[in-house]
């Protein structure tokens, strides 16, 4: 059975492998750097619906899909499906999951969603539980625009701190299988509040909590960051990251170039006009389900800690003049237990 | 790390938008925008439309450039780069105007593309008639002499 470390992190004492994973992207993903990695990139952004949230839903479905395909798998050996995504009362991931008709968890912890679904899904199969459940998150640029922001035809300039949502669903395959890699740890994220109130500055309200995360890893696991070959936050991009690494050292944990983030790898900001990088719940899930994935079976990258963050604000709460809380879920990914 | 402390190092570290450029880049759209207005003005008035009229047949053609510069998807790449100087001008009204109503549409006519087309719009229309009432009462009670 897991077992608790210190205040936050749980061990997982079975093994949990990720067997597969299935990344579906936009175009405008498909032209980044990450490309290569992904199963499927749309030429169009609507994925052949008639709006962009049921768009979503429908990459959701392309996404589980090609993820039950890659492992060999029929819909009925999934246990259960773990997923969570951005829009109102989690319709992006229920309108997707709905036709597998499998049971069924949704989540929210906002952009962090697949750190969460990958956390309770290692605990269910840990637990003896299921033995094969899919964890999975996603998101839409313009379905995420249309609901947080402002109307995509609307002639405004972004702000140079802004980033950009990415579009696109990833899933992963946990199984109770012996062949790695394997989920070894789950540090659950607080919800962390330093006041920002610039919903256009998403890197910095959520730069607190990943290093809050961080460090509490750090601290139940007693491992020190060159433990990792990678650590990898979800969508702080360049602004987030670099604050958080400077939170980091403040805390006593000094980072280095191993420290990175998905919003950073997932877009060439040169050339994609992305500002401060990548963001949204398919940030970190496609990064981790195309190259993350990738790198561990290749084994250039054996031990990494993978930390998505999410911002926990609304639109109301924002018009309501609150600051955005932020969260981060860390999980410990390692080719060998 | 506090909290204060914290903010002034995202400050530090939170690029500010380009100023000095974004400015002139308004200055010029903005000023083009205006230019075109005043030949539109010109030319109404050339085919002997008195002052008032021509004025607001200058306004209905530029709203008309506005909406349909924004279906077809070109407001949005003008602003990008004009900020101010495309959102002033009354064809960036007409675009907060119908750049909800395109993204609503899917909701259907009457709770999207009605309610919603004021999103953005609705608060100049409330505010501006508000401020209109209270100068239209300085003016009855001062009998004009205080404007």
């Amino acid at each position: 059975m897991a077992k608790r470390l210190g205040e936050q992190t749980i061990k997982i004492d079975n093994p949990v492998s990720i067997i597969n994973t299935a990344s579906v992207v936009g175009p405008k993903e498909g032209q980044g750097p990450l490309a290569r990695y992904f199963d499927v990139v749309l030429d169009d952004i609507l994925h052949g619906c008639e709006s962009w949230e049921k768009a979503e839903s429908k990459i959701v479905e392309t996404a589980l899909n090609k993820v039950i395909e890659k492992a060999d798998l029929s819909s009925r050996d999934i246990d259960i499906i773990i997923a969570g995504d951005l829009l109102d009362q989690n319709t992006g991931s229920t309108f997707g999951v709905m036709h597998l008709n499998r049971p069924f968890w949704g989540i929210f912890s906002a952009c962090s969603n697949i750190g969460q679904a990958m956390s309770i899904g290692a605990l269910t199969i840990d637990s003896g539980a299921a033995e094969k459940i899919i964890a999975g998150a996603s998101s839409h640029f313009c379905s995420a625009e249309k609901q947080f922001r402002t109307p995509l035809e609307l002639g405004n300039q972004r702000a140079p701190t802004s980033t950009w949502t990415v579009t696109g669903s990833g899933c992963t395959i946990l199984s109770n299988s012996q062949d790695g890699p394997f989920i070894t740890h789950a540090t659950v994220g607080k919800i962390v509040d330093f006041g920002v109130v610039d919903a256009a500055n998403m890197g910095a309200a959520m730069a607190p909590a990943a290093a809050d995360t961080i460090a509490a890893h750090f601290r139940d696991t007693r491992r020190e960051p060159s433990y990792y070959d990678l650590i990898i936050t979800g969508d702080l991009g360049y602004i987030g990251r670099e604050l958080a690494f400077r939170l980091m050292g403040d805390k006593g944990y000094q980072l280095d170039d191993t420290y990175t983030d998905c919003g950073i790898k997932i877009f060439d900001k040169a050339k994609q006009d992305t500002h401060s990088g990548g963001s949204g719940c398919a940030c970190s899930a496609v990064t981790f389900a195309g190259y993350l994935f990738n790198a561990l079976k290749e084994q250039t990258l054996n031990k990494i800690l993978f930390v998505p963050t999410g911002a926990l604000l609304s639109p109301t709460s924002s018009q309501q003049g609150q600051s955005i809380p932020g969260i981060a879920h860390a999980v410990a990914i390692e080719n060998t237990r | 790390m506090e909290k204060t402390k914290y903010q002034e190092l995202v400050n530090e570290l939170s690029p500010n938008s380009k100023i000095i450029s974004n400015t002139l880049k308004a200055f010029l759209i903005g000023g083009l925008f205006s230019i075109g207005g005043q030949f539109i003005l010109n030319t109404f008035k050339s085919a002997g439309i008195a002052q008032d009229s021509a004025a607001t047949y200058t306004s209905i053609v530029l709203i008309f450039i506005g909406v349909l510069l924004t279906g077809l998807g070109l407001y949005q790449r003008i602003g990008k780069f004009a900020g101010a100087g495309s959102a002033v001008p009354i064809t960036g009204f007409a675009n907060a105007v119908a750049s909800p109503a395109i993204e609503f549409k899917k909701e259907g006519h009457i709770m999207g593309v009605g309610a919603r087309m004021f999103i953005l719009a609705g608060p100049v229309i409330v505010f501006g008639t508000f401020t209109s009432m209270i100068v239209g009462v300085f003016y009855y009670f001062s009998k004009g002499g205080l404007l």
